[in-house]
């Protein structure tokens, strides 16, 4: 089947829930990752090194409330953020990747201590390669804290910024169109803000056997059909 | 039906999940009741959209919404206090004696290289610099020196505290590492416990040796109660991952690995809260120039029975009278 092959190919991750809907996620490879957890290891050395400040002043005690203080942060700074920032460590915010159950639910604290402890094993021998070595012979890029803890790490898109169609009478298609060439032209209507107007009259222009009309009068044209496919009278 | 009258007619459902999801309601109680059936309308219509090949914008909007919906309806709840004494009273003791054969293991790769290193080392005194640097073993000796005026190290209420924090990061740390390296197959736990169990073996048997024992054994024997179990408790969870990716049984081995680091998480909790009463007792009670070695001996003794009584009894009772 089409949709199977594209799967294989593709990052896509499907789960089917109970409401037998079938959500779809985005896995996010080791680059983002990567890039993520530099950001959090540079908040991370920020953070201890603005409190070594004042805690230097404080003796022994200091020392104590340091040593403390930086075994948190080892340890349990993912923790914290997956858990209660919806997966999201700052780093990953910046990214727009998250932390998520294999079912694409949100993450708890058990599955999240598992895979920030296993972490260690992933650093091994050195800078993460168990880790990479792990999400590349993976199909879904889980490294060895993911499968302990069955989690995954997605990409989280923001929500589209409002959506117009252009303006353009609404026009009949010339013949019967399946639904892949509907989907096609509706979808040229629908990114006319996304394509420059030079590679939309492109676009447009292959169907001038069809259409028997050149430049900008063919879009506009291909854009009246969309509309009138999305309802439009 | 076509897609702009599919919009019209549902989109008001649609952005009332949306304000739900955004947390902007009137009453919590009435959104609760509102949301599942809003939630299972808009699966509904994301189901058709798809079927009707919508346009991917109007798809992605709907799923977007189902996944924001999916996450605040499948929600696991934390209720993490009632939790933590049900887990000390009951989950903890029962997980370890689920697990006991990897406790066993975990206990003979600790302990034997400690017998073996400390008798090595109390025999042979060149021993020890075999797996410590001289500089290493004149540190050890000068803290455990009966002619010290101050026993392990000076000893105030401050320098207790650093310790406190030296011994949480160092310890808890180890406890750790040696359960997350147990996932490749096993080996990094393996070499934890018997690294770790090689140098308090061999530090014992050194001192003994040189004839400490009045200053080093009554200093240990309490925390090493709660420390030493631990850090065999956090082996045996690192040797129950490494066992479910060697041999993982009926199942897949990601589901075997999967089932065991549920499983064994809870033993790592476990040894973390132990390692904690153990750097509060090696930081605060070991240290303490004043109580006398008597004292120090016979509560380290029942420190050990305490928890020796708790892993293998703890949570016992409550299972006999209420089975299920």
């Amino acid at each position: 089947m089409y949709s199977e092959r594209l799967e294989r190919l593709d990052t896509q991750y499907l789960v089917e829930t109970a409401e037998g809907i079938e959500l779809q996620a985005q896995l996010a490879g080791p680059v983002p990752r990567a890039l993520a957890y530099l950001i959090d290891v540079s908040i991370r050395t920020l953070v201890v090194m603005l409190l070594s400040l004042p805690l230097m002043f404080a003796g022994k005690f200091g020392t104590g409330l340091m040593l403390i203080l930086t075994f948190l942060l080892e340890w349990f700074y993912p923790v914290v953020f997956e858990v209660f920032r919806h997966g999201q460590t700052p780093g990953k915010k910046c990214l727009q990747i998250a932390v998520v159950n294999d079912d694409l639910t949100p993450i708890s604290w058990g599955t999240s201590i598992i895979r920030n402890l296993v972490r260690f094993a992933d650093f091994l021998p050195f800078a993460y390669l168990a880790g990479l070595i792990s999400m590349v012979l993976n199909g879904n890029f889980q490294r060895l804290g993911d499968l302990a803890a069955g989690t995954l790490v997605i990409h989280r898109s923001q929500s589209d910024e409002p959506f117009s169609l252009p303006q353009a009478s609404p026009q009949t298609p010339p013949l019967p169109l399946d639904l892949e060439e509907q989907m096609a032209i509706v979808g040229f209507a629908e990114r006319h803000q996304q394509l420059s107007d030079e590679r939309q009259q492109e676009l447009a222009e292959i169907l001038q056997a069809i259409t028997q009309r050149r430049g900008q009068e063919a879009v506009t044209y291909l854009r009246g059909i969309g509309a009138w496919l999305l309802g439009a009278r | 039906m076509k897609q702009q009258d599919f919009e019209q007619s549902y989109q008001e459902q649609w952005q009332r999940l949306e304000r739900l999801l955004n947390g902007d309601t009137q009453t919590s109680s009435e959104a609760n009741a509102e949301f599942p059936e809003l939630y299972r309308h808009v699966c509904h219509h994301l189901a058709l959209a798809k079927h009707r090949r919508y346009s991917p914008h109007l798809i992605d909007r709907l799923h977007r919404l189902v996944m924001d919906g999916h996450h605040q309806l499948y929600r696991h709840s934390a209720r993490f206090r009632y939790q933590l004494v049900r887990f000390i009273l009951l989950e903890f003791p029962l997980a370890i004696r689920r697990n006991s054969p990897y406790v066993f293991a975990a206990a003979l790769l600790f302990v034997l290289p400690i017998v073996l290193m400390g008798v090595g080392c109390y025999l042979n005194e060149e021993l020890v610099y075999s797996v410590s640097s001289p500089q290493q073993v004149r540190m050890m000796e000068s803290m455990y020196d009966p002619g010290n005026e101050h026993l392990g190290r000076e000893s105030d209420s401050a320098s207790d505290l650093a310790m406190f924090g030296f011994y949480i990061k160092n310890n808890i740390g180890i406890a750790f590492r040696t359960f997350a390296s147990g996932i490749l197959f096993g080996l990094g736990t393996i070499f934890f416990l018997l690294f770790n169990g090689v140098m308090i073996g061999s530090i014992g048997g050194h001192l003994t040796q040189v004839g400490y024992v009045d200053t080093f054994y009554p200093f240990v024997i309490g925390h090493g109660a709660f420390e030493l179990t631990a850090i065999v408790f956090s082996g045996a969870a690192g040797l129950k991952l490494g066992f479910a990716m060697v041999d993982p049984g009926p199942y897949s081995r990601l589901t075997a690995l999967r089932i065991a680091g549920r499983e064994s998480i809870a033993i790592v909790y476990g040894a973390g809260l132990m390692l904690l009463i153990a750097a509060f007792l090696e930081a605060f009670w070991s240290s303490s120039q004043e109580l006398s070695r008597t004292v120090k001996y016979s509560v380290g003794a029942l420190l050990w029975l305490l928890v020796l009584v708790y892993c293998g009894w703890g949570g016992r009772s409550r299972r006999g009278s209420q089975s299920h």
